[in-house]
Formats: structure tokens, sequence, C-alpha cells
């Protein structure tokens, strides 16, 4: 192949895992935003995600199914940890963190004592090939690019004009003020908890036709998007996404011309730069 | 610090290290073996514990000084052929190096986005260990044989428990002594100052970040020591210690022993490593046993094992 053909392969791929990571990070960044927590578990839900996906497909061969039904069963995990867990603990910041650590390990290790130590594939539920000049590219990248897209859209859509939406808003601007004004602060931080995991789960759920499902996935999704959240600024949404395509097509670029180690790598440096010339960091309140 | 006991503080350290020094009369092989892996990883914690029980700083990175130690070491004695007093000086030098730099970018931060840059850099070196697996092994790591010391008219074999187990106790007792001395002293307690109030002991006129600066540096050099230590005596190099579950265990004996106490981290290394090493005798998932002291702890014993103690019977502990 040609240098622009490798470009535009690794603008393809690019764009698929930025949409898909878009949508993961979302998640973490609506956490943050609303809760003002940072949620260490969160890799953990989008490879529960990934995990109930092949276990819904394999049992009952419904991709569609699994589709709805990994955000829901996540969902309904991420509310039991904060009811369980944070909520006693008073969201306090570092004994959020340690509890949260504790979390991904507890549901990591659950995974692995249950579905094993394995890689397993689920089968893609749409099959075609679009045949571009240079090389064939799986349709189901491309829906799985359009189905992040529309549920990011949907995201942006709810939180602008639904009550929860402006619920969640008025939360993350000042909480006492929002609870002042009735909003049910408590309930609006564990509705967060549960659709920032739930978001995290449809990811997975996207995504594990083209990379299989493994107990071990949760630490790259983590650490992506912290790195997203980071450049994009808290509970931004916009930010979130445009940081998710400099993220995401700099590691189809890297990884495509490169390796996806070294890919990896260059996005973990990247935010330690960003912090370093950007002085306190975009998780200051700055940014707010 | 309300009543202060110098005297039965040194006391009780130094009689835990005699203590530790006399049991491997009595403890059977196994128990040492395990006693020495402890030590080293307790030296570790203790590092750990300046940086968060003292400096009030969460690291999630402290692999990549630890691992520092560990490469400076093992790779000086692979590739250049360096004898042990040398690669350790090398471990030490590439961890207060590795210490500065991350120290001097993470620092800029504050909150969570200094743990969350600890664990950024951390996971980049652990990627940089794999990534470059011609000169380091990668995963699969590399073993170090025939390890000895020439001291005194003799020759020490690392390799022999006797030697090894002493070997650590003297890396441990020197971290604790150090973490001891800097706890009681005037920099400690200032540490101490700004854990509790930044903004005031800013405005007592401590320069804070100088002081953060020092702690993180202070901190990964006992963990590179560590490290360094862990290579020499069990006579292995891998990526897994760059790792983030050896970013977590620190934190985890920390806060387990008690964040702020001298004791703590040998406590909490002690319990949690016997603790996984029953667990992975029954199941392969034994690290939930990680997940789970994590939660229980932050639910119902922040304060720790020597922190709790100290709360309730001996104000006096250190």
């Amino acid at each position: 192949m040609t240098l622009g053909a490798h470009l535009f392969l690794a603008l393809l791929e690019g764009t698929v895992g930025a949409l898909v990571l878009a949508l993961t990070a979302l998640g973490l960044s609506l956490v943050f935003g609303v809760m003002r927590i940072v949620n260490v578990a969160h890799g953990e839900f989008f490879m529960l995600g990934a995990i109930v996906t092949w276990y819904v497909a394999a049992t009952t061969g419904s991709f569609l199914l699994a589709l709805v039904a990994a955000p829901l069963a996540v969902a309904t995990v991420a509310v039991l940890a904060d009811r369980l867990v944070l909520r006693p603990i008073g969201y306090e910041p570092e004994g959020t963190i340690v509890a949260t650590i504790g979390i991904l390990y507890i549901l990591q290790q659950l995974v692995l004592m249950t579905y094993g130590p394995y890689a397993r594939p689920v089968a893609a539920p749409v099959y075609f090939r679009v045949d571009f000049p240079w090389f064939g590219y799986s349709g189901y990248k491309l829906v799985v690019a359009g189905v992040a897209a529309v549920l990011l859209l949907a995201t942006w859509v709810a939180l602008s004009w639904t009550r929860l939406g402006l619920y969640l808003r008025a939360t993350q601007q000042d909480r006492e003020m929002a609870q002042a004004f009735a909003v049910p602060v408590e309930r609006v931080y564990t509705i967060a908890f549960g659709v920032g995991a739930g978001l995290a789960a449809v990811a997975a759920a996207l995504i594990v036709p083209v990379q299989q499902a493994h107990y071990l996935m949760g630490l790259d999704a983590l650490l992506l998007s912290f790195v997203v959240v980071i450049l994009g600024g808290l509970g931004s949404l916009r930010g979130t996404v445009v940081a998710a395509f400099v993220v995401g097509l700099s590691d189809g670029l890297i990884s495509v011309l490169f390796s996806p180690t070294l890919a990896k790598i260059a996005a973990t440096l990247l935010v330690g730069l960003v912090l370093a010339v950007r002085g306190r960091g975009l998780f200051g309140e700055e940014v707010a | 610090m309300s009543a202060d006991r110098p005297g039965l503080t040194l006391a009780l350290h130094l009689g835990l290290l005699a203590v530790l020094g006399g049991l491997q009369l009595v403890l059977p092989a196994f128990h040492l073996a395990m006693l020495a892996r402890i030590m080293v990883l307790a030296s570790y914690a203790v590092g750990y514990n300046l940086l968060l029980g003292y400096a009030g700083l969460m690291s999630l990175g402290h692999a990549m000084f630890f691992a520092a130690g560990m490469y400076g070491t093992g790779l000086t004695i692979q590739h250049l052929g360096l004898g042990v007093a040398a690669s350790l000086l090398a471990g030490l030098v590439s961890a207060l190096m590795v210490a500065a730099v991350v120290g001097a970018i993470t620092l800029r931060t504050a909150g969570p986005a200094f743990l969350i840059v600890t664990m950024m850099l951390a996971q980049a070196f652990y990627l940089a260990t794999l990534y470059f697996n011609d000169v380091t092994g990668g995963d699969q790591g590399f073993i170090l044989s025939g390890l000895g010391l020439e001291l005194g008219g003799r020759r020490w074999a690392l390799a022999d428990p006797g030697v090894k187990y002493n070997a650590a106790l003297i890396v441990f007792g020197a971290s604790l002594l150090l973490s001891l001395w800097l706890a009681r002293s005037p920099v400690g307690r200032v540490l101490v100052a700004m854990r509790e109030n930044e903004e005031r002991t800013r405005l007592l006129g401590y320069n804070t970040l100088r002081l953060k600066l020092f702690a993180v540096v202070v901190s990964g050099l006992l963990a590179g020591l560590a490290g360094s230590a862990y290579t020499l005596l069990f006579s292995y190099v891998g990526s897994t210690f760059a790792g983030v579950l050896y970013s977590i265990y620190p934190l985890l004996w920390t806060l387990l022993g008690g964040a702020g106490t001298t004791l703590g981290p040998l406590v909490g290394t002690l319990v949690m490593t016997y603790v996984v090493d029953v667990a992975s005798g029954i199941t392969t998932g034994y690290l939930i046993v990680v997940g789970a002291a994590l939660v229980v702890m932050t639910l119902w014993a922040p304060a720790g094992i020597v922190g709790g103690i100290r709360a309730r019977w001996a104000r006096w502990l250190p």
C-alpha cells in the first residue's frame, strides 16, 4: 500500500476508535463533573459491558438484546456500588479513589473467577465489506462509528433538553444551590454514576465484535478515558468529543504507521506534557 | 503529638528490628523467605508512606520508582557487568532521576490530577519497558545469577537464605530509621503542617512546592532502594513490577497499616502479603482480596491498623 492508503486507513481506524472512546470518556467526564469524584473503576464498567455482551449474545444469540442488556446490567452494578460504598463514605475525594480502586479489583477478579482468563469473540450482527480502491474495510466498524455518533448526540440532547439533564447540569454547576431549588442531589449522584457506567458499557458492547472480551481490557479503556477527560476538560461534552478525536486519530495514525504500544506511550506522555504546560491542569476549578 | 515519648519510640523501633533479627533463629525456611521479601517490600511501603502519610500526596505511579531502581540495578549488571555495590548505586541514581523529573512535572498539578498524572507517567514507563524488550526482556524479564558481595575478606552470596534475610533486614532497618528520623525532624513536621493546611503553611513562609518535591524525591528514592534490593536479593527483573498493581500495592499496604505512622507500612505489608499468599492457594482470582481490603478499609477503618491503635491506646506512637 502507498503512504496515502496507509494514512486513509489510519484515519478510518482513528475515527472509529475516537467515537467509541468519546462515548467511554463521556461517562467518566459526567461522573467527574456532576459528582466531583475520580472513578478509577470506570474501565471495569467498560470491561463488564463487553463480558455481559458476550454472555447475552452467546446464550440468546441476539446481539441487539446484548446491546441493550449490557448497559442496563452494568448501570445496576454501578448503582449498587454507589449505594453500598460511595454514598456511605460521603464521596470524600481520596476515600472515593481508594474505594473505586477496590471496586476495580473486585469486579475484575470476579470476572476472572467466573468468565475465566479467555479472550472471547462475539460475532458481529452485520457483516459486509466496504471496498475502497486500496483495501476492503469492515462494514461493521463503520456501523459502530455511526451508532456511537448517534448515542453521543442523544446524550447531548438529553443533557440539554430534558429535566434529568437540567438536574445533572445544575448539580454540576452548584450542588448546594441545586439542592436549594429542590433538585434531589443524592438521587442525581446515583443516576450520574449509573449513566456514566452505562455509557462505558454500551461503548464496550459496540466494540466487542472487533476487539474480543477479556477480563483485563478495562485498564486501557480507563487510561485513555483519563487522557481524554484531562485534555477535554471536566464535564464538558464538546471538549470530551474533541479530545477523543485528537487522541483517537493520533492513536490510529501512530498504531498503523509505527506500533500500538508507541501510540499508548505517546498518549500518556501527551497528558503529562499538557499538564506541565497548562500549570494546574484542566482538572482545576477554573475550567468548570 | 500530644504526648511525645522519644525514648520509648526509639526503643520500640530498635526493639522491633531486634525481634526481626532474632526471628531467623526460630522461624522455618519458608517463613524466613517470605519475611525477607516482606521486609524489602515494606521498605517500598515506607517510601510510599512518606509521600502519602506525611506530605499528603496520593500517587498511583510509584511502581515507576520501584522499577527504576530495579532496572537501574538489573540492566547495569546484565549489560555492563557491574558488581553488587555499583549496581545498587546505579539503581538509586536512576530512581533519584526519575523521581526528580516526575516530581517536577506532576507537582504542577493539584488534587486528583496529581494522582492521574502519576498513574499516566507510570503507565508510559511500564509500556516503555515492554517496547524496548530487546534490552529489558519485557514481560519475561531476565534472571540474574551468582550475585555476591565481597566484604571483610569474605564473599557473601546473596542467594544464601541467611545472607538474603539479613540484607533485607538492613534495607528495611535503614528505611524505617530514616522515616522515623524524618517524621520527627523539623522538615517532617512542616510536611505534616502542609498536609493539614497548605495555604497556612505557605503563609508562614515555607516554599511548599520545594517541600513536596523533596517528599517525592525521598519517597521515590526509598522505592528505588527497595526495587534495587529486590533485584539483588531475588535475582529477577521483569516489567510486572512496573505495572499498575505494583503502584496500588504500596497504597494498600500503607493504608492498611496506617498512613502517617512509621510502623504502619511494615504491618500492612506483612498482613497483606500473607493474605494474598493464602488467597492465591484458593482461587485464581486471588487479587479480589486486594479489592475487598481497599473497600472495607475505606468504609470501616480509614486509619488502618497502627493508626487505630494510636488513636485508641497509644497517642505517643509516631
